[in-house]
C-alpha cells in the first residue's frame, strides 16, 4: 500500500513538473510569436459571439428601440442595418484610435460627438441619394445616436482594445443586430402586408384572399414577434435570465 | 385647451413606449422594481420638460433655414439643419449634467433617488426622440414644452405599470427561455394593445 501511495505521489510530481514545463514552454512561445495571425481564433470569436451566444438584442437587451421601429417592412430594415453596421464599425475604430487621449470624465460626450457625426453623415447620404428612404426612416436615423448597442460597444470594447479588434467587434455586433431585426421584419412584412421586399408573395402563389394581420404592422406585432424570437433563440443557446 | 390636448395625446395616444418604441432600453432594464422605475420615470419627465423647449429655441433661432436673421439680415440663406443631431445631443448631455448638479445642491434627498438614473438618461432614445418629433410637428414653445411633459409622463406611466407587473411575475412559472426579456416583450405587447384603445379618443 505504502509503495503504491509513494508511486502515485511521484507520478503526480512528475505530472506537475511536466505541466509546469509545458506552461513555461507556452509562455516562451507567446513571447516569441511576432504578431497575432490576421484571423486568429480569438478574433474569430470576437466576430461570431455577438451573432448568437452574446447577441446584442436577444441576450444583452440593447438597441431595442430601433429594432422595433423600422421593422414594418424589409427594405427600410435593410437600410437601417447597413447604417448601424457602418456607424458602429467606424465609431469603434475612431474611439479605439483615440482611446488613450480621451479623459475618462468626459468620455460619454466625446463618444456621443463621434457617433453623432457619423450618424449625420449617414443621414445626409440618405437625403442625397435615397430621399424616399430618408422620409420612411424619419427620426429613427437620428436615433442611431442613442442606440445603446453603439454606446455599449464603445464603452465596453473600443475604450480598451486595439483598432483592428475593435473593427471586428463592431462588425460582429452590427451583424448580430442586423440578422435579428431582419428576421423580425421578415415575419412582420409577411404576415402584416403579405409581401417580401414589397413583392406580393401570396398573390403570386395564387392565394389572393390572404388575410393580412393589422396587428403585425402595428407596434404590438413587433413586441410579440421579438418576444417569440427571443424565446426561440434563448432556448437554443441555453441562456437563462435570473 | 390645445395644450391640454397635446399633453393627453403625449401620454396616451402617442405614448413614447407603445407607439414609438422609444426609451425601450431603460424601459426594459430598469423595470424590475416599482421603486427604481419611479425614480427613473420622474427623472425622464424632469429632463424632457426641460430639454424639449431648449432644443425648440435652438431649432428656431440657430438651426432652421434662415433662423439666423436675428443676428444679421445677410444670414438668411444659411441652413444649419445638418448640425441638428450634434446640437441636440450636446444640449441633452449638458442639460442632464446641469440638472444633476442643481439637484445635488438643492435637494440631496431627491438626488439620492434620481442620482444614478440621470447619466443613463443622456442616452435614452425617448429624450432625443421627443426633440426630433417636436421639430417635425411644428409646435410653438408652449406647445413644445407641454409635448415634452406629456411624452415624459407617458413614459413614467408605462414604466411603472410594467414594473408592477414584473414584481408580480416573479411568483409565476415562466418557461426558462422566456424568462426575463422574452416574457417582458410579450407583456409589453399586451400593454400596447390596451393603449391602442385610446386611439378612438378624438382630441
Amino acid at each position: 500500500m505504502k509503495m503504491g501511495l509513494q508511486l502515485t505521489r511521484i507520478r503526480l510530481m512528475i505530472l506537475n513538473m511536466s505541466a509546469e514545463a509545458t506552461v513555461v514552454e507556452k509562455e516562451i512561445k507567446v513571447e516569441k510569436k511576432p504578431a497575432e495571425p490576421f484571423l486568429s481564433k480569438r478574433r474569430k470569436n470576437i466576430v461570431i459571439d455577438p451573432l448568437s451566444d452574446d447577441n446584442p438584442i436577444t441576450i444583452q437587451v440593447l438597441g431595442i428601440c430601433s429594432a422595433l421601429a423600422v421593422t414594418v417592412k424589409l427594405e427600410p430594415t435593410l437600410v437601417m442595418s447597413i447604417a448601424v453596421v457602418f456607424v458602429i464599425v467606424f465609431a469603434n475604430l475612431i474611439i479605439s484610435l483615440m482611446r488613450n487621449l480621451i479623459p475618462s470624465r468626459i468620455r460619454i460626450i466625446v463618444q456621443l460627438a463621434v457617433v453623432a457625426t457619423l450618424v449625420t453623415l449617414v443621414s445626409e447620404f440618405l437625403k442625397a441619394y435615397s430621399y424616399d428612404m430618408y422620409k420612411v426612416l424619419g427620426a429613427y436615423v437620428g436615433l442611431i445616436i442613442t442606440n445603446c448597442i453603439v454606446m455599449g460597444r464603445l464603452e465596453a470594447f473600443a475604450m480598451a482594445n486595439k483598432p483592428y479588434d475593435s473593427i471586428l467587434d463592431g462588425l460582429g455586433s452590427g451583424f448580430g443586430y442586423a440578422w435579428i431585426i431582419l428576421t423580425v421584419a421578415f415575419f412582420r412584412e409577411l404576415l402584416g402586408s403579405g409581401s417580401i421586399f414589397d413583392f406580393k408573395i401570396f398573390e403570386a402563389l395564387g392565394w389572393t384572399t390572404f388575410p393580412t394581420n393589422g396587428l403585425m404592422v402595428d407596434s404590438i406585432g413587433a413586441f410579440v414577434v421579438l418576444g417569440i424570437l427571443i424565446w426561440i433563440q434563448r432556448s437554443k443557446s441555453g441562456y437563462v435570465e435570473h | 385647451m390645445e395644450i391640454f390636448n397635446i399633453v393627453l395625446r403625449g401620454i396616451f395616444i402617442d405614448n413614447m413606449i407603445f407607439a414609438y418604441y422609444l426609451g425601450m432600453c431603460s424601459f426594459l432594464a430598469v423595470s424590475k422594481k416599482v421603486e427604481t422605475a419611479f425614480g427613473l420615470g420622474l427623472a425622464v419627465v424632469f429632463v424632457l420638460t426641460l430639454t424639449v423647449p431648449v432644443n425648440w429655441l435652438l431649432q428656431e433661432y440657430v438651426l432652421k433655414e434662415g433662423a439666423l436673421t436675428w443676428i444679421d439680415g445677410s444670414f438668411e440663406s444659411i441652413d444649419l439643419t445638418f448640425l441638428q443631431f450634434i446640437m441636440f445631443i450636446a444640449v441633452i448631455a449638458s442639460m442632464v449634467q446641469l440638472v444633476e448638479m442643481i439637484i445635488e445642491k438643492l435637494s440631496p434627498a431627491l438626488y439620492g433617488s434620481l442620482g444614478i438614473f440621470l447619466p443613463l438618461i443622456a442616452v435614452n432614445c425617448a429624450i432625443l426622440g421627443s426633440s426630433l418629433f417636436m421639430v417635425q410637428k411644428d409646435y410653438n414653445i408652449i406647445e413644445a414644452t407641454s409635448y415634452g411633459f406629456g411624452s415624459g409622463f407617458g413614459f413614467f406611466l408605462a414604466i411603472i405599470a410594467l414594473a408592477a407587473i414584473r414584481e408580480k411575475l416573479k411568483y409565476s412559472k415562466v418557461p426558462p427561455g422566456l424568462k426575463g426579456l422574452g416574457i417582458t416583450m410579450l407583456i409589453t405587447g399586451l400593454m400596447g394593445l390596451a393603449f391602442k384603445s385610446f386611439i378612438g379618443v378624438a382630441l
